[in-house]
């Protein structure tokens, strides 16, 4: 059954395959249109991971490039050696350090994207809601931000946050606190940093999502009556499932290997893998742990939430 | 139903609030001739002509905006060249590797292709000898890959999106593929690639992780420059930097919307004829 | 031409035979035994159906008829899974799309949105590369023809529905084909609007005399449009005929159904003469008389259809006994210009009856439970076998 519906499938692919028979004549002019792009991806994306693996297992050297050869050859004696070096991971598992980076990393992006929801919410609902040029408004200001840079929103709250900055002067003058907060280089700096930066990421598929919403839904389930506060949760919650789901997966994405707001807004002892990666490679300079800290990381981290993604844009064809 | 949009009103003007603060003061204090940023020194432009000054900054800048303009431009042409052969061109051998491989780049976390790039780099200069050396060649190379990858997708979305009939019209009148591409299908996606170059360029110009690994010495982009700056402690000029920043893009953003209202009238007022 | 002259009789002499009634005349379109599979199913099934010049064929059908499959294989959309298609005698396998001496409206009418509706016009042409003078010329002529002269400027989403369809209509005319696909032409178009182009359309394609090959789903379009319409069914053709043998003859129980509305009776022939048969339907309560011969196996099972407009309704016995039955009004619909009608018979069967409304008070003449006599002529039915 499965097989022959297997077969179906197969022959309504090359069915549908035929209705670009057109394209068959000019078979070179797509080859070289799809081997191009190919090409570049398969150089300068593809090819780099296998050289990452291939350094992960070699040694740290004093040497150009800092790292050991994996393979010894002399043609003269018939002379091969291979020299596999798997201490870089023995070395990741044994030390909890890396483990400890790896799950820090995970609880502030799973933190930090919750947050991000809880703000995003109300902005992507009143734009939702509102109408005709204020929509426009309200959603070219959430956009805006995004266009800037990066690193000087960043800063931004760098300059917001510190110990003399305006938060706390503010604060100070309203009598609240009696000595200035230490909010910069802490975890909650970070994690305003994080909801900050990709709050647009969470914001614009609730807003495509909301908008889709028929307003008759809201109305039909207050004439059936629910309250308010009800509806929300019986009927909008539901509904923007979709978008909370992709607004959820494309914070995550970035916040998890992050390294620019840690390494500037976050303290010392806010670990996470990104920073790690970083201070291996730049200030130990040890090439081949860096290396078995990225596969680790792709392991571990990337290829999931490729998989994630992969399925759920099935689920949306489907 | 009033108390609730009340709610709204109140959590939503927070998010704003919470978006806008710290730019609005980061503007204001550009402003601030004191240098120690919370004391108000009264107005002044000095920071302004400081940042002008400042020829590290500038030249920074320089090369950014020139690597930037490059790699959007290239990532558009391959990444052009990706979104039509995935959405276009059928099944076909590959199609699952190529799809995974401009996907890809969206979700690997920056520190993964800056490393990884900069291997290549090194053992292909190892092997070939090319390139010799990283600088604005490598920068280029790195930020045309993971642009060309958000352009992709991008042209991907909108063909996908776009009613083939279209091309199978323009193949009906006569049109042969080659100047059906030109004429039908690239006028009609012209608006996401020039999403795609906008995305692009901005990305290359905010790119500081994957540009520390991949470049020399001597080539610092101005967000490596603006970071090591940052790290360093109080730094006026980059209030005033990033204010101007910010005027450009709220320019260009505004002048996009009044352009969208525009059309959208124009459109509603011959519909009404 | 002086051939057909001698031989028809005076009366018809002005009015020539059309062509698909001449013997061997030449088809224009050939299509030759196509069949069309997508994977395990048949879209076309071993269709073969000349069409000839000048002339204006309907390809009618519900949805998943195969009739957009059949279009799409004309213009080269789609290729045959085998069989052939000639146009004017040659085999348009393996000729590419843009290579067809055919032009397709299509549904959407696919109006290129970057493009004004003289730059969609002109798109053809200048594939071609006609010269600028002679195009802008041509485009011009179009537009006036299609009553769009002044709107050559304007891009295609700020013209109405009914603009874009004569844009699309101008464009896919302008390269002058010599067979021209129209997908659902009026599909898109109000009710009103749709009636005034039809007629528009006819005009045109008489003007032209190019001969245009529909698709369309709406049986009335059909009916007003076509000189011949092909009924589709699970990718066969069921019937071709013009459109007044269609609908008084149809030749089986779909197109009878399909076109239009219909009573059918089940009964057994119990007399088969050359020219009538008696036909025993319980259904109907007696013996069915309908003056025209089939040839069937006695005792054969077969169905009368009788249109709800050739049956007549009265409280009275008829003087006339023949195809009378007797029934109970169970609904009445009045609907203004006709009064519709559902009679229960005695065997529980259900006849819908049409009256036209001859006078104001024809609708109060019946009510509810009235008993009634239905009858029809025997001309009026007729035996459908399968």
């Amino acid at each position: 059954m499965s097989m022959s519906l297997g077969s179906a499938v197969m022959d309504r692919m090359a069915a549908k395959l035929q209705k670009y028979n057109f394209v068959k004549k000019v078979n070179w002019g797509r080859a070289v249109v799809a081997g191009i792009p190919a090409f570049w991806l398969g150089l300068f994306f593809f090819v780099p991971f296998l050289v990452v693996f291939k350094i992960s297992l070699t040694e740290a050297a004093i040497a150009i490039p800092p790292y050991s050869e994996l393979l010894d050859w002399d043609l003269e004696e018939a002379y091969i050696s291979i020299k596999i070096n798997l201490g870089n991971y023995l070395f990741l598992f044994e030390d909890d350090f890396y483990l400890d980076a790896y799950l820090s990393s995970v609880k502030i992006a799973v933190l930090s994207t919750f947050f991000t929801l809880l703000v995003a919410f109300p902005i992507a609902y009143a734009i939702a809601k509102s109408d005709g040029s204020t929509r426009v408004l309200l959603l070219a200001l959430v956009i805006l931000p995004f266009w800037t840079s990066f690193l000087l929103r960043v800063y931004a709250w760098m300059e917001f946050l510190k110990k003399n900055g305006i938060v706390n002067e503010f604060l100070l003058t309203i009598g609240i606190i009696d000595e200035p907060l230490i909010m910069l280089q802490t975890d909650f700096a970070v994690y305003i940093g994080i909801v900050y930066t990709y709050l647009p990421f969470m914001v614009l598929p609730l807003y495509s999502a909301l908008e889709k919403m028929d307003g008759t839904l809201l109305e039909a389930a207050q004439d059936l009556g629910s309250k308010p506060t009800q509806s929300f949760f019986l009927v909008t919650l539901p509904l923007a499932m979709p978008g909370v789901i992709a607004g959820c997966v494309l914070v995550f994405i970035p916040a998890v290997g992050e390294f620019v707001i840690p390494a500037l807004l976050g303290g010392a002892d806010t670990l996470m893998i990104g920073r790690v990666l970083w201070d291996e490679f730049f200030l130990n300079r040890d090439w081949p742990m860096a290396s078995a800290v990225a596969i680790v990381m792709l392991v571990v981290l990337v290829l999931p939430i490729m998989l994630i993604r992969n399925s759920q844009g099935k689920g949306e064809a489907v | 139903m009033q108390t609730k949009s009340r709610f709204l009103t109140v959590t939503a003007g927070l998010g704003y609030l919470f978006l806008y603060a710290p730019i609005f003061s980061l503007i204001i204090y550009s402003f601030n001739k004191s240098k120690l940023v919370t004391v108000w020194g009264g107005w002044s432009l000095k920071w302004y002509s400081e940042l002008f000054e400042n020829e590290q900054i500038i030249n920074a800048a320089l090369l950014s905006l020139k690597i930037a303009f490059i790699s959007a431009t290239l990532a558009v042409v391959l990444g052009t060249m990706a979104g039509f052969v995935l959405s276009r061109f059928g099944p076909f051998k590959g199609k699952m590797i190529l799809s995974g491989w401009v996907t890809a780049p969206l979700v690997m976390p920056e520190v993964i292709t800056g490393l990884s790039l900069l291997l290549l780099f090194v053992a292909m200069e190892g092997l070939f000898g090319w390139p010799s050396g990283r600088g604005t060649l490598t920068i280029i190379i790195a930020h045309t890959t993971f642009c060309l990858a958000y352009v992709a997708v991008i042209v991907q979305s909108r063909l996908a999106s776009m009613d083939e009939t279209l091309e199978e019209a323009a193949m009906d009148l006569g049109a042969k593929p080659g100047s059906l591409f030109f004429l039908v299908t690239l006028p009609l996606i012209m608006p996401a690639i020039i999403s795609g170059w906008l995305l692009s360029f901005t990305l290359s110009l905010d790119d500081l992780v994957i540009a520390s690994f991949v470049s020399g010495p001597g080539n610092s982009t101005l967000p490596m420059v603006i970071f090591s700056k940052v790290r360093l402690g109080v730094t006026p000029e980059v209030n005033a930097l990033a204010t101007l920043m910010i005027l450009v893009v709220a320019i260009g953003v505004i002048g996009a919307v009044y352009q969208m209202r525009r059309q959208a009238t124009l459109t509603v007022k011959l519909d009404d004829k | 031409m002086s051939f057909s002259e001698q031989i028809v009789p005076s009366s018809m002499s002005t009015e020539q035979l059309p062509l698909w009634k001449q013997e061997g005349a030449e088809p224009f379109l050939r299509i030759e035994n196509v069949t069309k599979n997508f994977g395990d199913f048949k879209a076309v099934d071993n269709i073969s159906l000349d069409i000839y010049k000048k002339e204006l064929f309907c390809l009618l059908g519900g949805s998943g008829s195969g009739k957009s499959t059949l279009l799409r294989m004309l213009a080269g959309f789609e290729t045959p899974t085998s069989g052939r298609i000639l146009i004017d005698g040659v085999d348009m396998a393996g000729i590419q799309p843009w290579e067809r001496p055919v032009n397709m409206m299509f549904q959407s009418y696919a109006l290129f949105p970057h493009l004004s509706v003289a730059d969609n016009v002109a798109f053809g042409l200048k594939r071609e590369g006609v010269a600028k003078a002679e195009i802008k010329q041509r485009v011009e002529e179009m537009l006036g023809m299609v009553q769009l002269g002044h709107l050559g400027k304007r891009k295609p989403h700020q013209l109405s529905g009914g603009q874009r369809q004569r844009v699309a209509l101008a464009r896919a005319l302008i390269k002058r084909p010599k067979l021209l696909l129209l997908d659902e032409p009026l599909g898109a178009l109000d009710k009103k609007l749709r009636e005034e182009t039809q007629f528009e359309l006819i005009n045109i394609q008489e003007e032209l005399g190019v001969t245009f090959v529909v698709v369309t789903h709406d049986q009335e379009e059909a009916m007003t449009l076509a000189t011949r319409i092909g009924v589709m069914n699970q990718g066969i053709i069921v019937q071709t005929d013009e459109p007044h043998d269609v609908y008084e003859y149809p030749n089986s129980k779909f197109v009878a159904d399909f076109i239009g509305s219909v009573n059918m009776f089940e009964g057994k022939v119990i007399q088969d003469e050359p020219d009538s048969v008696q036909i025993d339907s319980k259904e109907a309560g007696t013996t069915l008389f309908v003056n025209h011969g089939i040839s069937c196996a006695p005792d054969q099972i077969v169905n009368v259809a009788i249109r709800p407009e050739k049956i007549r309704i009265t409280k009275k016995e008829p003087e006339k006994g023949v195809n009378c039955i007797q029934g109970i009004i169970e609904e009445i619909a009045y609907m203004g210009s006709l009064s519709v009608f559902r009679v229960r018979l005695a065997s529980g069967k259900e006849v819908r009856v049409t009256q036209p409304n001859f006078t104001r008070s024809m609708g109060d003449r019946y009510t509810w439970n009235d008993a009634v006599f239905l009858h029809w002529d025997e001309d009026s039915s007729v035996v459908l076998t399968s």
